[in-house]
This record gives structure tokens, sequence and C-alpha cells, in this order.
């Protein structure tokens, strides 16, 4: 017979101050946990919204980056003529050759300045990221001293909403407009016409060739002929592989930075609810010895304190969890170790972190009460009785 | 002594959940020392940086080069005693994995900018009459196990191909917080490749040390030099070292702060297993308490019995977590020297360690304490368990 499930409730709620006080340790761990999961969720959400499986990415061999790239002119008009290439509605190619540099501007209300992404974009840029809307204002002129720029950029940068200008490369730019690109790394870029920004930075090459293939699975096909061509030095990815692997180096960071913390700071809520309910066996040995005597199984009474340790892991759980969702309000905005431009993303919850992080409260209370709930067990029901 | 004894004791009444509070307080600790040592880490290229070396970049950002001319019109600057110049190369050697910094530097006089990095007179004297050498760190040598005279192939990703080196020189760093993993080779190497491949991109530089005679003037210097080059086509941006390098790491402040968020987080969890069980340690001992007031002793010997023991549990484990934190420091080090060429334990941080470990003794203390104090000698007596 089971012994109800109301006296391990009871039980926590009579020694609040404990149950709070070892709650709010796992509480803590938990939170710990699930903001550390949320923050790899958000950067591998802003990655996967940042490329497109269909399209490719060509570089320079050997470059790790768009930003070490370069392409010569006529090494991005080969790649044009490949025949893989899709047409678009009005019967251009859908390739876009970029030019990516970074440059340093001054943040809004501190003098602080950060690095910033600069794309010289052509017509098709846009039509090759989806994702990317204009919000606010109107697409800039081809030829023109004319720049957008995303919102995270609009934000954070002084000169960056429509109607301000923005000074680099000797010239004076005018934002006409913004663009929101969602959870993707364009947010923090500035867009203007390639061949302007060319002459301004006077870099005579192209750092990246963007195209969107008419059939996904002639990747290989293509790939294979670029990079074997005598005449070109290039590389090409697909353009989610090439994103991915541009925050290699930052996710295996949280990687290893969350799995130590989690490990670290669960060992230390293991031992509080430990205690907790040693402690918990050791005041109840009365108690214990006279439900024995009332006929309940060892089983039962193991049952009983185990569930007593699982409460009190989903109470933690549950208040973590509680405040971890409050950080999806908040972006993180930090160096890209590998290419040296900013990179920001969200914390974002799942629901698999949602009973990932359960799962982890329950797992801990599971391990801190698994010890005592077997001391409790195997006590002797004459000698229970007959502590005072 | 006999109170020390007393506390000493109580504290170990109960053996098994007095280690387990020691033992999580070991582990917050050794974690709080890490998290601390990891940003110290994090840093070390602003401590090592020096009051009197100015960089100069170019002002738009650092992937936009300077032209090689600009070396002269600096050295006419006021204040400059010398002047080197390099161009970050980010090669990579076999793997990404093997990350190590590596730079093109007109090495003579960037030697002569970093006394710290000591290199012998006949090495350095290899260095320079060979196009093709170059010189490493300690660890870095002995990371791949390299030696003089091995050639050295790294793959260039700002630099198209396949470069070759040949080590002629090993220096040695001459403090404990010098970056010991980097590799330099000679600038000259670098200009004539690129002369022969890529003209466009020949005869420029990536950024100039700057050495000023007197570093109370440095601010003067910076300003002076960039005046030079206003409204040219390479604008410049002078500033010192540590200024330069701080830069870098604000970049990163969001993992920073984080860091610094979660190394107090640690350390409120701990505090919240010590209040417990010193809570569950004045519930059971109440009725003693209520003994020692009906003996006579006040409110503030209890207080100091209740104090005393949080504090010992706390302080042992701090000790032992301190004791700790060395080795653990080591192996880390030895793990991550990838990613952290410097990770010391810095004699602050132990201080910290200290200085938390008195917080959580305290604070957990508060509450049974006043509940001791408190407590009526009849009601103390009355209750049982």
């Amino acid at each position: 017979m089971a012994i109800p499930f109301s006296y391990s409730l009871r039980n926590l709620w009579t020694r609040r101050l404990t149950t709070v006080l070892t709650a709010s340790g796992m509480a803590l761990v938990v939170f710990v946990f699930a903001s550390i999961l949320m923050l790899a969720e958000g950067l591998r959400k802003t990655l996967v919204d940042t490329g497109s499986a269909d399209n490719v990415k060509v570089i320079r061999k050997g470059s790790a980056s768009e930003v070490q790239s370069g392409i010569e002119r006529q090494q991005a008009a080969i790649v044009e003529t490949q025949p893989e290439v899709a047409i678009g509605a009005n019967g251009r190619r859908l390739l876009a050759k970029e030019l990516l540099v970074l440059i340093n501007l001054p943040k809004r209300g501190t003098s602080k300045t950060s690095q910033v992404t600069i794309r010289g974009i052509q017509p098709e840029s846009l039509q090759l990221r989806p994702q990317v809307k204009l919000v606010a204002g109107r697409m800039p002129r081809p030829g023109s001293s004319e720049i957008i720029a995303g919102t995270s950029i609009a934000k954070r940068f002084k000169g960056g909403a429509v109607g301000e200008h923005l000074r680099f490369g000797m010239r004076d730019w005018t934002v006409v407009g913004n663009f929101d690109a969602g959870n993707s790394g364009f947010s923090s870029e500035i867009w203007g016409d390639v061949d302007q920004l060319m002459q301004a930075f006077r870099r005579p090459v192209y750092s990246s060739v963007l195209f969107k293939l008419a059939d996904s699975s002639t990747f290989d096909a293509v790939k294979e002929r670029l990079e074997s061509d005598p005449r070109l030095t290039l590389e090409a990815f697909r353009e989610t592989r090439y994103y991915a692997n541009q925050s290699e180096m930052m996710a295996k960071f949280l990687r290893i930075l969350g799995i130590s913390l989690t490990v670290i700071f669960s060992l230390g809520a293991i031992i509080g609810a430990m205690i907790t309910m040693y402690a918990a066996v050791a005041n109840r040995t009365n108690e214990i010895g006279t439900l024995r005597a009332l006929g309940f199984q060892r089983g039962s009474i193991l049952v009983a304190f185990l569930l007593e340790a699982l409460l009190l892991g989903l109470v933690g759980g549950c208040v973590g969890l509680f405040f971890a969702s409050f950080l999806q309000l908040f972006t993180i905005s930090t160096l890209n170790f590998q290419t040296f431009s900013e990179l920001a993303f969200s914390f974002t919850l799942t629901f698999e972190i949602f009973y990932k992080s359960l799962l982890f409260s329950l797992i801990m209370g599971f391990v801190g009460g698994v010890l005592p709930a077997f001391r409790a067990a195997r006590k002797n029901i004459v000698e229970a009785l007959r502590v005072v | 002594m006999y109170l020390l004894k007393l506390l000493w004791r109580n504290s170990f009444r109960h053996r098994l959940r007095t280690t387990l509070t020691i033992v999580g307080i070991t582990i917050a600790i050794l974690a709080f020392g890490m998290l601390r040592t990891f940003i110290n880490a994090w840093y070390a290229g602003v401590d090592a940086s020096s009051a009197s070396r100015l960089v100069t970049r170019n002002a738009i950002s650092l992937v936009f080069p300077l032209p090689i001319s600009y070396k002269d019109r600096i050295r006419q600057v006021d204040g400059v005693k010398t002047v080197s110049y390099g161009s970050w190369f980010g090669g990579i050697y076999i793997d990404e994995k093997n990350f190590f910094p590596n730079f093109a530097v007109e090495i003579e006089n960037y030697l002569k900018l970093y006394p710290e990095f000591v290199l012998p007179p006949e090495q350095l004297n290899a260095v320079v009459h060979d196009r093709k050498a170059c010189v490493v760190g300690r660890k870095l040598a002995e990371r791949f196990g390299w030696k003089i005279g091995d050639t050295i192939v790294l793959k260039g990703t700002i630099y198209p191909g396949d470069w070759e080196f040949v080590l002629r020189g090993i220096y040695r760093g001459k403090e404990q917080g010098t970056d010991e993993t980097q590799m330099f080779f000679n600038w000259d190497y670098l200009n004539e490749t690129m002369r022969k491949l890529v003209p466009r991109r020949a005869d420029q530089v990536g950024f100039y040390m700057v050495g000023v005679a007197d570093p109370s003037h440095a601010a003067d210097v910076a300003a002076a030099i960039d005046k030079t080059f206003r409204n040219s086509l390479a604008e410049t941006l002078t500033e010192t070292e540590k200024a330069f390098q701080l830069g870098f790491i604000s970049m990163t402040e969001a993992i920073i702060i984080a860091i610094q968020l979660v190394s107090f987080v640690v350390i409120i969890i701990i505090m919240a297993v010590v209040a417990n069980t010193m809570a569950m340690t004045a519930r059971e001992r109440i009725n003693e308490y209520a003994v020692f007031k009906t003996l006579g002793f006040r409110g503030c010997h209890i207080a100091g019995m209740v104090f005393g023991e949080s504090l010992v549990i706390s302080m042992t484990g701090c000790a032992i977590g301190v004791a700790l934190t060395y080795p653990v420091a080591r192996a880390f080090g030895t793990a991550l020297s990838d990613y952290f060429p410097i990770f010391n334990v810095a004699p602050v941080t132990i201080a910290m360690d200290i200085g938390a470990a008195l917080m959580v003794g305290i604070v957990a203390a508060i509450f049974p304490t006043w509940r001791a104090v408190t407590i009526r000698i009849a009601d103390g007596l009355r209750r049982i368990g």
C-alpha cells in the first residue's frame, strides 16, 4: 500500500524555511542551465535564419570568412555564367556579387565605437534573402550614396535611423531605409550599392558571390566545377553550412561553458537537497517507525521520501524556469572571434528546453534524495520507534 | 580556546551534514575562483600592455591597411622613439584547431618595443638575416614540438597560399604574464611575396607600433600622429596599447558580464545551502540554547556560537577550496592554452574567495541566530526535536 501523496507534500510545507532555501538553490541552478540552453538555441536559430540551403556562397579558397576573402571581377564573372544558377522572374540571374567590410561606428549614448559590417549589395541581394524585409523608408538607388541599415544598427548606432547620415570612406551616406531581418545576423549590417562602396573603400574586388541554385541537388556538381577550375581560386559552400562554420567557435565556447557550469552548480544543489533530505529522515525517525508499524512496506517509505525530494526539485525547476523565461526579453550582442564582426542573438525558450530543464531539476532532486530515502527505508521498526 | 573547541565539536556533531556542506562550499569556492581566473585570463592582454607603446591603425577599422610610407612620417613626430610595423597574418597551422596568433612584423624594432620578449642575440641575428625566418614563443614551440631549424608551413587565410617558414628563434617571457604563444616572421617576406602575387596589396601594413620617449606624453603623441594623416586616403587612429586591447574586450563585454554574474550566482546557491544547514542545526538545538540561557549565558554568547559554527564550516570549505584552486587552475590552463595563453590565479582572487566565504558564513547564520536569541527559555525547553 502506498503512503498518500499528501504526506510528502505536507512535510515540505511544515519545514518551509528549509524547503524554500533548498528549492531556491535548485531554482538558481535550473535558471543557469535553462539560460545557457536558451542562449545556444538563440545562436542556432540566428544561424538557421541567416542562411538558406538553396543558396551557394563562394569565397576565396583558404579564407575562413567573407571578411578575409577577395574575388577578382573576372573570377566573379565566371561564377555568374554557371548553368546551375537560377533565373529570376525578370530574366536576370539570381546572383549577387557582394563586398563586405568592417568599420568602426560610434554607438548611441556612449563615446564607444563598435565594429559594424557593411555589405555592398546588388539588386538581387534582397531576393536571395527572403527573410530581409524593408520596414521603413525605401531601398537605396543604385549609383548613389544611399544606404539602408538593419534595425539593430538603427537602434544602437548613431546615425542609423532613416533620414540620418553616416560618414565613412571619406563620404557622407544618407540612410534611406531600415530593414528587419528577424533573428538573422543581417539585422546588424548596413547595406549599400556595391560599386559605390568599392569606390569609397578603394577595394576593387568583391568579397563573395552568392547565388541561388535552380535545383538544390546540383550543389555538388557546381562546387566540384568551381573548385577545380584552374582560372579560379575559390571555394563554394551552401549558405547554411557557411554560417554554421562562422560561429562554430562561439557555439563550442557556449557549449563548454554551459556544460562545465551546469555540472559544478548542480553538484552544489544536489548537496543541498541531500542535506535537507537526510535531515528530514533523521527528524522523522519516529514517524517512519510508526508508519512501518502500521504496516507500510519499506518500498512505500522509499517512494514517499523520493517523492518528497522530487517535489523539491520540481518546485526549484518551476521557479528557475519562470525567471529564465523573462530572459527572452534580452538580446546578447558580442564579438564573433572568427569574423571580428558583431553577432547578436537572443535567448530563445523552446518546448525542448522547457522539458529538459524540468527533467534536469527532477534528476537533481532524485540524486539528492535517493540515498536518504534508502536510509529511511532501511530503518529497523523497533529501533526507529525507540528514538526520542 | 575553550570556545573554539566547542565550536569545532558542535560543527561536527552531524558529521555527514557538515561534511556535505563543506564539500558544497569547497566546490562553490573552487568554481568562483576558476570563473574569476577565467575573467582575468580574458583581460591578460590588457594587463600585459605597456603605457609607452601606441598602436596606429586605419581609422575605418582594423581590416583596412595603412601605406608603408607612413613609417617615416610617424618617426618624424615629436616624442616618437621607435617605430615598428606589421600585419596580422592569420595563418592556419595544419588545422583550424591549432590556432595561435601569428604576425608579420619588422622584427628588430618590434622586439625593442617589447623588452618582455627575450630572444638571445645570436637568434635575433639569424632571424633578421633570413627572409623566411620566424620566431615563436616558448610555449608554442613546446606545444608542437618545434626545434630551431624546423620548417613550419602555414596556410594563409588573408594572404592566400601555403607559406613556408624556418624557425630561427624561440623567445621567452620575462614575466609570468607574458604571452609565450605568439609567432612572428619578417614582414619583408610577406611584402615581397605579395608584390609578386597581388601587387595591389603590397607595401601595406596592418598596424604601426610606436614607442614613445615619455609615457606621460603618450596622448599628445597619439594626437599628433593622427593629425599628420587627417584628410588623407588612409586616416589613422592612434591609441595606447591598453586602450586598443580594451577595445577588443569591450566587444565581448556581454560574455564577461554573464560570467561575472554567474560567479556570483554560485555563491548565492551555496549561501542557500549553508543557510539551510545552519537553520536545521539551530532548530535541533533550540533545547540546548534554552539551557544555556537558563545557566545565565546572554543572547550575545549564543549568537557568537551560531555565527562561530557557521564561520567554522564556511572557512573550512574555503580553505580546502583555495588549496584546490591552484592545481585545478594549472590543469585548466594546460587544457585551454589554445584559447588563453595566460591562466594564473591572482592574489586578489584568493582574497575574493575568502571574502565570499566570510559573507556566506555570516549571512547563513543571521536567521538561525535570530531564532536562537529570541526564543523564550520556557518555550525552548518545552520543544521536542
